[in-house]
């Protein structure tokens, strides 16, 4: 089987967010970067799909020079190699990416044949856009299931499962396919040394697409006024217990 | 010029989307599939009408609203920010090759569109201008006030998409599974949750007991469920679930970003934190600094006491 | 919590050296003391929450291991310390002949039982290494780690009980203010406290918080890589959270240690990473802790190789995972040493900076000693946060010392190794004549200072045989022959030496007699032009330093001392002068300058220079006046340090190479040679048993064990004098003593020289102790060229002190016979002193 997955580089951030001067950017110099914890799981589960089935495991990412980074950190959990797509400083819209994954998944399928899988998370977790999988899979022309917490390959089919009210809702779709998947469709293994060390001698296939403009044109980032708020000190240690009980009585749940 | 508004369901999430729909101006008509028909507040509703939509089938939603857009030319598309509004959005701007705008607190028509969206689960707004013909938008769950459900239901007009192959493959086949019992997180009116600080998975215990007393479900930090204490069905977050608790009680949760997405939809917030400065609190409506060890039992002393006492 | 609004001494800064501090203040008796800390309790979130907690006792410096000692031994008494034993494995030759070393060190300073062990033996405590990897080891036995936090708390808890402290988390202090000279209050955003003492405890951020009171704390934040890795499954039934040895990878600058069922690896390896505290993020801005960084994976492959390498079976499991990952924030200082003490810009502003969890408890106690007391019971001269000269406080000194220090925390330093780094700064006048001369620098106090001299080659030749050779490569490391040739011709003739190192301060005014009266044992009320050499003592009478005052009128005086602890003197003494300005203090270390003129042929150079007088009877020994040497008028002064005729001659800095030519020029009539440090602070100085500040004069030892109690002590009053005077009613404890290696021959058949701190040992390698539990080791060491032998300088307890016994150096791991020469400070070399005097 040939799975691939595309993970995005995000700032990991603390309990409050700082933006940069121009307000276009969140000030990361604090900060480290990872991957959504969506594609986390994205990537453990194509691992585990490579290790059960066979085949190839791919991490493919839209970013900066530096997001080398977190395709090393996929290749240290099992990803065989990784595609890099390296872009500037300034971030791409939804569109734009699934334009140039699109042309990179295109590119190296005719290198290396199809891919039976192709695993997003089902949102990034700084912009949310919720499409570039959907983007990806129309125009790739296969079939997609998105927000998925169970994917298991049965032969040509892949069986897809989405929590519902009350159950899970199961979509059967012809391989080759898209899913976009949620945390919590696996528990991720954490990277052991040799599998560290391994990860810094697989190959990356890295080039730089053009940017074309952004039709979701980002202007500025705001912290929303929330964040200021005052909470009351109903009092310090187990002697507080009295007046919680009443702020639960108030609200009408003790 | 219209603005067409997929309903998924009738609720208080359809009465945001269409609150924030009218800030576009023009008149509002529905698009509705599958049991949904009526719809009241627009003008007029398009129901699709196929076999496909008894279950849930996105990528022919998505075929059906494309259809719609096609013959009217709306000048723009909105949906509830819902799991499904935003798949089935995302779809049809993938069609169309469209720019779409997910989870947004305001809009204004126009050419280029203007729109506020939510960042980080809602830790942080985009101001942005979307450049297309017609805007293709969600709106972010709570973040209006939905406006009140009156008058008449509007006239529905039935419609027969052409759907293709291919737009029938993505077709719920089946439910699995029931919940199990008890209460559901997303559900709970109460939710106590805790991170590390508990210290183990037995340092749960504490936590359980409060929320057995208060009939509500424990939640956790993400670190928590990346430690292997609790499940991820317990996890609250911005990957967890998103809670919509009366009252949700945080012990020792500092108040990260990726975990205030998911219960900022809390009526009230009471954290209990050793750290006066923790980022919570900004967030939080009440506080108690202590040891959550500490406190949580005499919380759970305190309500056993009011009840025998 | 409401802050009071005045307290005797706010610390700021609940890591471990704030909470100790804190609470030993309030254990000697302060009963208002405020600890504050913007951060949140029981981890606020600097260093010391993400510490590796772990303690090796044995460090080659004396100070910092009795601070060690004092931590473990308070751990302990908390409760928190837990024995794992450590292992510092060596993987090269050279690391094996370090650990010998670091067997002397545990031995002079009384760490025992340590051992030497084999790969196998390694092997067997650490069942989880690759013994092929390593050649040995060195096993400390009480190696532990500590819950550093939790002692945090303990101390804390123990204050409020006490009533005397009162703790305020989550305030950040805004201003520090200062009047007159003094700390006068602390702003903080829960209010102000007004404070006689305010202690800077803030690891990382305290440069910041002495900037806000005008002052300096120069330390610079760097990173520290650390892992951790599990479930480790050997360790998965562990019923202590360590139950292994800590390993100390010590060639990879590494260490491997167990934490519950986590093997937790640490890196000093990796490229110096530097910040300003101004760069670290707040509490709120931090994604972990503001001094838990992102971990930067590409500084740290190397170390994984070798942590591989070193215990494949937990680091090469594949299902062992990596769960952890930081780069830790912690203080790196120019030289190594903490910063600890009253700040010299501000009075009553401390510092206690730079601290490590293994010494946090011993220095907290030390520092409340100090400010409680007026000095501390373990000697913290290396540590006094008054030691740096202004060039030293520059962020370019810091951020390139740290640099070049980092990776040597585990290195193999050799005694006298030298900075590569940030040199040059301070330039004698003599300095482009010395470079002709192929001198040899070697750093002090920033000053470039020839250890010897190439041109003096050919005097190799010249006393053939008498001048040794070294033929082990360690021995001979920053080291020449020429040293000792360059004795031999001052002895014979005559040495020229650049002093340019001294600090030289005037005191002068009504009030300055009295200032120096105050702080020296010996009498200064003495006529103009004499010399006192005296020592200043610590209130319990041990040495603080040892100094020449010159008195060049009624009302001025001129001090010179040694470069290196130039300012901590500065310091002290300016404390001393009287309050009402009677009494003015100058510091003049730039715009002096002084060359040393030595030797038989000395005083026919000089008079070949100058019309004054400088004979025996018209210029007497200990006496100094103004003389012309061509167009410069020089102090010259008439002591010596190698014990030979001759005089300091003290110029104008400008001046200075104007009198070198004059000197030289006349010098060579007389067969004078240039002579280094070499000849000035180890062989002329050790063949006359003269002590030096720092090795054998310190704070624990005492003016009689040094037996420089000669004379009747002076009436007049001075720090230290009651302690003295009893000091002179007791029997000494230990008596510093000359000793001479009898044989230097090694199993190998090299002959090895030993160079100072190494242990003295009973002729069957038994340790000798004294009464107050001191152990005897070799304060200095060095050759004695004129009587062709190795002379150890030790302190030896009185019933071993007897000229003849036979004792023993072990040096590298072997013992070498010595015997006693000398009991007390009578020399080897010229005992009548009739050089000096002739």
């Amino acid at each position: 089987m040939k799975v691939l997955v595309c993970v995005k580089r995000v700032p990991m951030t603390g309990g409050k967010i700082v933006l940069t001067e121009d307000s276009r950017a969140i000030e990361t110099k604090h900060l480290g970067f990872t991957i959504s914890p969506h594609e986390e799981c994205g990537v453990e589960e194509a691992v585990r799909l490579v290790e059960a089935h066979g085949g190839e495991s791919v991490v493919l990412t839209l970013g900066p020079p530096e997001a080398e980074e977190q395709l090393r950190d996929a290749m240290a959990l099992g990803a065989d190699r990784a595609i890099h797509l390296v872009t500037d400083e300034d971030e791409w819209d939804a569109q734009a990416t699934a334009g140039a994954i699109v042309d990179a998944v295109r590119a190296d399928e005719a290198a290396t044949g199809a891919y039976d899988l192709v695993i997003f998370g089902n949102e990034s977790a700084d912009s949310g856009g919720y499409q570039v999988g959907i983007r990806v899979a129309y125009a790739l022309g296969r079939p997609v299931a998105t927000g998925l917490k169970g994917v298991t390959a049965e032969g040509t089919t892949v069986r897809c499962e989405q929590e519902a009210a009350g159950g899970r809702d199961v979509y059967v779709l012809p391989l080759p396919a898209v899913v976009t998947v949620l945390e919590g469709l696996n528990l991720p293994r954490y990277p052991s040394v040799p599998s560290k060390l391994r990860a810094q001698k697989k190959p990356v296939d890295a080039s730089s697409p053009a940017r074309p403009e952004s039709r979701l044109e980002l202007l500025r980032l705001v912290v929303p006024e929330s964040q200021g708020k005052e909470a009351e000190i109903l009092g310090h240690g187990p002697d507080a217990a009295p007046a919680v009980v009443e702020v639960l009585r108030l609200s009408g749940v003790a | 010029m219209a603005t067409l508004v997929y309903v998924e369901e009738p609720g208080d999430l359809t009465q945001q989307t269409l609150a924030l729909a009218r800030s576009l101006g023009g008149p509002l008509y529905a698009f509705t599939a599958g049991d949904t028909v009526a719809v009241s507040g627009v003008e007029m509703v398009h129901h699709a009408d196929a076999d496909a939509f008894r279950s849930y089938a996105p990528a022919a939603l998505a075929r059906a609203l494309v259809e719609l857009v096609e013959a009217h030319k709306p000048a723009a598309v909105v949906a509830a920010g819902t799991p499904r509004g935003n798949e089935v959005l995302a779809r049809v701007a993938a069609i169309k090759d469209l720019p779409f705008a997910a989870n947004c607190t305001a809009f204004e028509s126009g050419r280029p569109g203007s729109v506020t969206r939510t960042r980080w689960g809602g830790s942080l707004l985009e101001e942005a201008r979307v450049h297309a013909e017609t805007l293709l938008l969600t709106v972010q769950p709570h973040s209006v006030q939905g406006e009140p459900a009156s008058g008449e239901p509007a006239p529905v007009e039935h419609f027969s998409p052409s759907l293709r192959d291919e737009d029938l493959v993505v077709t719920v086949r089946e439910r699995v599974g029931s919940s199990a019992g008890g209460v559901t997180l997303a559900d709970a009116k109460v939710v106590v949750s805790c991170g590390r600080g508990a210290g183990s998975p037995e340092g749960f215990g504490i936590i359980e007991e409060l929320a057995g007393l208060l009939g509500g479900a424990v939640g956790c930090s993400r670190a928590v469920t990346m430690a292997g204490w609790r499940p991820h069905t317990d996890q609250v977050g911005q990957t967890g679930t998103k809670i919509a608790p009366d009252v949700y009680i945080a012990c020792g949760i500092s108040g990260a970003t990726q975990h205030m997405a998911g219960c900022k939809g809390a009526k009230t917030i009471l954290a209990i934190n050793t750290d006066p400065e923790a980022p919570i609190l900004a967030s939080a409506d009440y506080a108690v600094i202590g040891d959550l060890h500490e406190v949580v039992p005499a919380i759970s002393a305190e309500l056993r006491k009011e009840r025998t006492g | 919590m409401t802050l009071p609004r005045q307290a005797r001494a706010v610390v700021i800064g609940c890591g471990i050296v704030g909470n100790s501090v804190a609470y030993h203040l309030t254990d000697q008796g302060w009963s208002d003391v405020v600890l504050l800390d913007k951060g949140p309790l029981p981890n606020p979130g600097g260093s010391t929450g993400h510490a590796s907690n772990f303690i090796y006792p044995v460090d080659h410096s004396k100070e910092m291991t009795q601070l060690t000692l004092e931590s473990v031994r308070q751990y302990e008494e908390m409760g928190v310390f837990t024995e794992s034993g450590g292992l510092e494995v060596a993987r090269t030759e050279e690391r094996m002949e370090e650990l010998t070393r670091r067997v002397a060190s545990a031995k002079s300073w009384g760490i025992e039982p340590v051992s030497l062990v084999t790969p196998a033996d390694v092997k067997e405590l650490v069942p989880y290494i690759d013994q092929t990897v390593i050649l040995g080891g060195f096993y400390t036995p009480s190696v532990g780690v500590v819950d550093s936090l939790r002692a945090g708390t303990i101390m804390r808890t123990r204050g409020q009980e006490s009533g005397a402290l009162t703790v305020s988390a989550n305030t950040e202090v805004v201003g520090i203010d200062v009047e007159g000279g003094r700390v006068r209050r602390v702003r903080t955003t829960e209010g102000d406290v007004d404070a006689e003492i305010v202690v800077i405890a803030c690891g990382v951020w305290s440069p910041r918080l002495a900037r806000m009171a005008g002052a300096s704390i120069p330390l610079t934040p760097a990173v520290h890589q650390m892992i951790d890795i599990g479930p480790v499954p050997r360790f998965e039934k562990a019923a202590r959270s360590i139950e292994f040895p800590i390993v100390r990878d010590m060639d990879t600058n590494m260490y491997e240690r167990q934490d519950g069922t986590s093997l937790e690896i640490g890196s000093y390896a990796h490229r110096a990473i530097q910040y300003e505290p101004e760069d670290l993020p707040s509490v709120e801005e931090a994604a972990l802790t503001p001094t838990e960084f992102p971990f930067t994976q590409d500084d740290f492959n190397l170390q994984l190789e070798q942590a591989l390498e070193l215990m494949p079976e937990i680091v090469g499991d594949e299902s062992v995972g990596i769960k952890y990952a930081i780069n830790g924030i912690l203080s790196l200082t120019p030289d190594g040493m903490p910063i600890l003490g009253e700040l010299p810009e501000v009075g009553g502003l401390w510092s206690a900076a730079a601290v490590w969890v293994k010494e946090g408890p011993g220095v907290g106690k030390s520092l409340a000693e100090w400010m409680v007391h007026g000095e501390s019971h373990i000697d913290l001269h290396s540590s006094d946060a008054a030691r740096f000269w202004e060039h030293q406080k520059s962020s370019t000194h810091v951020k390139a010392r740290t640099a070049e220090g980092f990776n040597k925390t585990y290195g193999i330093v050799h005694p006298l190794e030298q900075w590569a780094s940030n040199r040059d700064v301070r330039l004698s006048p003599y300095h482009a004549r010395e470079q002709e001369l192929g001198a040899v620098f070697f750093e002090a106090a920033g000053w470039e200072r020839p250890q010897w001299y190439e041109s003096n080659a050919p005097l190799l030749e010249e006393y053939g045989d008498r001048v040794g050779r070294r033929e082990s490569e360690w021995d001979a490391r920053w080291w020449s022959p020429i040293i000792n040739a360059e004795h031999l011709a001052m002895r014979d003739r005559a040495g020229i030496f650049d002093l340019s190192a001294f600090a030289i301060f005037d005191v002068s005014g009504p009030g300055a007699l009295d200032a120096l009266q105050q702080v020296s044992m010996r009498q200064c009320d003495v006529a103009v032009g004499r010399v006192v050499y005296t020592p200043w003592l610590s209130p319990s009478g041990g040495f603080k330093s040892d100094l020449t005052i010159m008195r060049l009128g009624d009302e001025h005086f001129r001090v010179v001392t040694g470069g290196a602890h130039g300012m901590a003197d500065h310091k002290w003494l300016r404390d001393h002068l009287p309050s009402d300005g009677s009494a003015q203090l100058a510091e003049l270390t730039s715009a002096w300058s002084t060359l040393g003129l030595w030797g038989p042929r000395a005083r026919d150079i000089l008079a070949s220079l100058t019309s004054a007088d400088v004979s025996h009877e018209g210029f007497p020994f200990a006496t100094c006046r103004t003389i012309e040497i061509g167009p410069v008028r020089v102090l010259a002064s008439r002591i010596s340090y190698v014990g030979e005729l001759g005089w300091e001659l003290y110029v104008p800095s400008e001046q200075g190479a104007r009198l070198w030519d004059l000197v030289w020029e006349a010098g060579r009539a007389h067969g004078a040679v240039p002579c280094g440090i070499g000849v000035y602070g180890t062989t002329g100085r050790l063949e006359k048993c003269y002590r030096a500040f720092g090795t054998e004069l310190e704070s624990e030892y005492t003016v009689v064990e040094a037996d420089m109690a000669w004379g009747k002590v002076k009436e007049q009053d001075f720090v230290g004098k009651e302690a003295h005077l009893r000091h002179r009613d007791e029997a000494p404890a230990a008596i510093l003593c000359t000793l001479t290696v009898d044989d230097h021959t090694s199993s190998a058949g090299v002959a090895r020289f030993p160079m100072g701190r190494e242990p003295i040992l009973t002729r069957d390698g038994q340790p000798i102790v004294d009464a107050k539990g001191r152990r005897s080791y070799v304060t200095s060491a060095g050759a004695a060229p004129s009587v062709g032998k190795h002379v150890l300088l030790a302190y030896v307890p009185p019933e071993r002190a007897e000229a003849g016994a036979q004792l023993a150096v072990e040096y590298m791991g072997e013992r070498y016979p010595v015997t006693l020469d000398v009991v007390g400070s009578a020399p080897i070399f010229d005992p009548e002193n009739s050089r000096i005097r002739s």
